[in-house]
C-alpha cells in the first residue's frame, strides 16, 4: 500500500515535470513561426521597438504589396514551381523503375546493383569534378541541370524498394506470368497502382527538396531569368541584411529600411506558404517514410 | 543483414545447377533483360553523375589543364595534398569543421532521444499530436528560409532576442559578427529545426517494444522514470547506436548550404569550414586540382570513420550498419 502511495506520487511528479517540458519544447519552436506572420502584417516601427509579441499592432499588408509588385519573386516562384513539378516527376519515375528490379529476389543483377548504388553514398566526387562533368554535357546555366542533377537518391529507392518487397508479393507476378504478362506490363498495371502510398511519401520527399533547392543554383546558374525562388530570397534575406550594421541610422534609408524590413517578414511567408499548406494534410506521409526507411537494415 | 546472407547461399545454389550451360551472366541477361531495361535510366544517370565524376578525381593528383582535360593533364602527385597540410588554412579548417561537428553531435544526438522518450510518457493524446505536429514542421523550412530568420532575430539593432536580452540589462550582442557565437548559432538552430523530425524514428522503435514488459513493470511497481531506465532506454539502444555510428560517419560533413548562407567577413575566423572553402577555392578562385585534392581528403577521412566506428560498435555492442 504504502509503496503504491510513493509509486504515484513519484509519477505525478514525473507528470508535471514530462508536460512542462513538452510545453516550454512546443513554445520554444512555434513562437519564431508565429512571431513571423505577426511581424509580416504590423507596423514595422512597433516590431523595432518590441511591441508586437502576442497580436500584430497596427496591421498593414504594404509588404505583401511590394513583395507582390516584384518581378524577381513572380519569377522565382514560376521557376521554382516548374523545377519542383518535373524534377519530381522525373524523380519518382526513375526510382520506381530501379525499385521494382531491386525488389524481387529473383533478379541476378540484384547484388550487384545494390553495392553499385551504396558505393555512391560513401564515395563521391565532390564539388568540381562533377562541375566539369555538368560543364562538359553543356547543362551549365541550363534549365536541365535543375532537374536533372540529384534526379535518383539512393536513400529514396531502397525505401521505394523495402516498400515493395512488403507489399507484393514474389507469387503475384509468377501468376501474371503464366498468363504472359511481362515486367513491364506487371510494373505499370500492377505494381504502380499498388504503391500509391510510397508514391504520395517519395512525392513529398523530392518535391520539397526541389521546392528548397538551393546550392544547385548557387553552382551552375547564372542566368538570372532561371534563378529559383530560394537565390531571389537569400538576396533580400541574407544578402541585404549582412551590411545591416552598415546601414545604422542613416536618415535617408530610414523609410527604406522600415520597408525592408517589413518585407523580409513577408517574404518568408511567401515562400513558405506552399509547404505550410501541404504539411498537416500529409504529416502522415512523412512520418510513414521515416519508418520504412528505419527498418532497411 | 540475414536475407543477405540467404540470398548469397541461394544465389550459390542456383549458380551451380548453371554451371554446364553456357555463359551464366549472358543466361541471366537474357532471363532479366526487361528488369535490366526498367533499372537502366537510373543506372545510366549513376553512370554520368556519380561515377563520371569519381572517374575526374584523378585531377587531384594533377596539375589540371582546362584544354588539355582531365586525362591529359600533368601528374603532379600529392603536390595539393602537400600544399593543404602545409598552408594555415589547414588548422584552421579542422578546427572548424569537427568543432562545429561535434557541438552538433553532443547537443544535437540526446535531443530527439529524450523528446521520444517524454513523448511516449504522455497519456493525452491530442497534446502528443499538437507537440508532434509543431515540432516536426520546422523541419521542412529551407535553408535560406531559416538564417533568414536568424538574421532577423540576431540582428543586434532590433532582434527580438537582444530585445530580450536588453530586459535584464544586457547589452546588445552581434551574434552573427562575431566568431565566438557563430558555433552556437549553427548548432542551436538546427537542434531547433530537427530534433522534433529525429524524434519520429525513435517513437517508432518505442512502439515496437513488447507490451508484456510494461504490464511486468506494472507489476512489479516500477515507477514511470524506472520505467524509462529499464525498458525504454535498452528498447531503443539498436537505433540510437546505428544512427550514432551515421552521425560519427558524417563528421567531417557539416551542411555547406547553412554555414555558407551564416558566413560574413566578420565571423569567416570560426564559420570558413572545409565545404565552404573547397567552394570558394575551386568555383570563385578556379583552382581545380587543389580544390578537389581537399574534397578527396575530406572524403577519405570520412570513409575512414564510418568503417573503424562500425567495427568499434560490432566489438562492443554488436550492432553494425553491414
Amino acid at each position: 500500500m504504502k509503496s503504491k502511495i510513493k509509486r504515484s506520487k513519484e509519477d505525478l511528479t514525473f507528470d508535471i515535470i514530462n508536460y512542462t517540458v513538452l510545453t516550454l519544447i512546443l513554445v520554444i519552436v512555434a513562437y519564431p513561426l508565429y512571431f513571423i506572420v505577426i511581424a509580416s502584417i504590423s507596423d514595422p516601427d512597433a516590431v523595432n521597438n518590441g511591441l508586437v509579441w502576442l497580436l500584430p499592432v497596427d496591421i498593414t499588408v504594404e509588404g505583401y504589396k511590394r513583395i507582390f509588385q516584384d518581378v524577381r519573386i513572380w519569377t522565382g516562384y514560376k521557376n521554382t514551381f516548374l523545377y519542383t513539378i518535373v524534377g519530381t516527376f522525373i524523380n519518382i519515375t526513375l526510382t520506381m523503375m530501379i525499385a521494382y528490379p531491386l525488389s524481387r529476389k529473383d533478379f541476378s543483377g540484384r547484388r550487384f546493383l545494390m553495392i553499385f548504388l551504396l558505393i555512391t553514398m560513401y564515395f563521391n566526387g565532390g564539388l568540381i569534378p562533377t562541375y566539369l562533368v555538368v560543364k562538359n554535357l553543356h547543362l551549365n546555366d541550363n534549365w536541365w541541370v535543375m532537374v536533372i542533377l540529384g534526379a535518383v537518391s539512393v536513400y529514396n529507392v531502397i525505401i521505394a524498394r523495402t516498400f515493395l518487397q512488403n507489399t507484393i508479393p514474389e507469387e503475384l507476378y509468377e501468376a501474371a506470368s503464366i498468363d504472359g504478362c511481362s515486367h513491364f506490363l506487371f510494373f505499370i498495371k500492377m505494381v504502380l497502382p499498388l504503391s500509391k502510398a510510397i508514391i504520395a511519401v517519395l512525392t513529398l520527399y523530392y518535391g520539397i527538396g526541389h521546392w528548397n533547392e538551393f546550392m544547385r543554383a548557387l553552382i551552375y546558374l547564372r542566368d538570372e531569368k532561371l534563378y529559383p525562388l530560394q537565390i531571389i530570397l537569400r538576396s533580400i534575406l541574407v544578402q541585404n541584411m549582412s551590411q545591416d550594421p552598415m546601414m545604422g541610422d542613416v536618415e535617408d534609408a530610414v523609410e527604406m529600411a522600415r520597408i525592408g524590413e517589413l518585407i523580409k517578414y513577408g517574404v518568408i511567408i511567401v515562400a513558405s506558404v506552399p509547404v505550410l499548406l501541404l504539411y498537416p494534410l500529409l504529416q502522415k506521409y512523412f512520418v510513414q517514410g521515416v519508418m520504412i526507411g528505419s527498418v532497411k537494415g | 543483414m540475414q536475407s543477405i546472407q540467404t540470398t548469397k547461399r541461394r544465389k550459390t545454389f542456383s549458380s551451380l545447377k548453371k554451371v554446364k550451360r553456357k555463359n551464366p551472366f549472358l543466361k541471366s541477361l537474357k532471363k532479366d533483360y526487361q528488369l535490366y531495361l526498367l533499372a537502366l535510366p537510373a543506372i545510366i544517370y549513376f553512370i554520368l553523375f556519380h561515377y563520371w565524376p569519381m572517374y575526374g578525381v584523378q585531377i587531384a593528383f594533377k596539375d589540371f589543364i582546362a584544354v588539355k582535360g582531365i586525362t591529359g593533364s600533368p601528374w603532379v602527385g600529392f603536390k595539393h595534398f602537400e600544399r593543404f597540410f602545409k598552408s594555415f588554412q589547414f588548422w584552421r579548417l579542422m578546427k572548424n569543421t569537427i568543432g562545429v561537428s561535434l557541438y552538433q553531435l553532443i547537443a544535437g544526438f540526446p535531443i530527439p532521444i529524450i523528446m521520444a522518450l517524454l513523448l511516449n510518457q504522455t497519456k493525452n493524446k491530442r497534446f502528443k499530436k499538437t507537440v508532434q505536429t509543431v515540432t516536426y514542421a520546422p523541419h521542412f523550412i529551407s535553408v535560406v528560409v531559416l538564417t533568414g530568420m536568424l538574421y532577423i532575430f540576431l540582428s543586434p539593432r532590433n532582434g527580438i532576442i537582444n530585445q530580450f536580452l536588453s530586459l535584464f540589462g544586457i547589452d546588445s550582442i552581434f551574434f552573427l559578427g562575431d566568431p565566438k557565437y557563430f558555433k552556437s548559432v549553427f548548432v542551436w538552430s538546427g537542434v531547433w529545426q530537427n530534433a522534433g523530425w529525429g524524434s519520429i524514428i525513435y517513437l517508432a522503435a518505442l512502439s515496437g517494444i513488447n507490451p508484456e514488459l510494461y504490464e511486468a513493470a506494472k507489476v512489479d511497481g516500477a515507477t514511470k522514470l524506472r520505467t524509462i531506465w529499464h525498458i525504454d532506454i535498452p528498447g531503443i539502444m539498436p537505433t540510437a547506436v546505428i544512427l550514432l555510428i551515421m552521425n560519427v560517419g558524417k563528421i567531417m560533413n557539416v551542411g555547406f548550404q547553412k554555414a555558407y548562407l551564416l558566413q560574413n567577413s566578420l565571423n569567416v575566423e570560426s564559420s570558413e569550414i572545409i565545404a565552404t572553402y573547397i567552394y570558394k577555392i575551386g568555383l570563385l578562385q578556379s583552382q581545380y586540382s587543389y580544390s578537389t585534392a581537399i574534397g578527396l581528403f575530406n572524403t577519405v577521412i570520412n570513409i575512414i570513420l564510418l568503417v573503424s566506428v562500425n567495427k568499434i560498435s560490432k566489438i562492443v555492442s554488436d550492432t553494425s550498419l553491414w
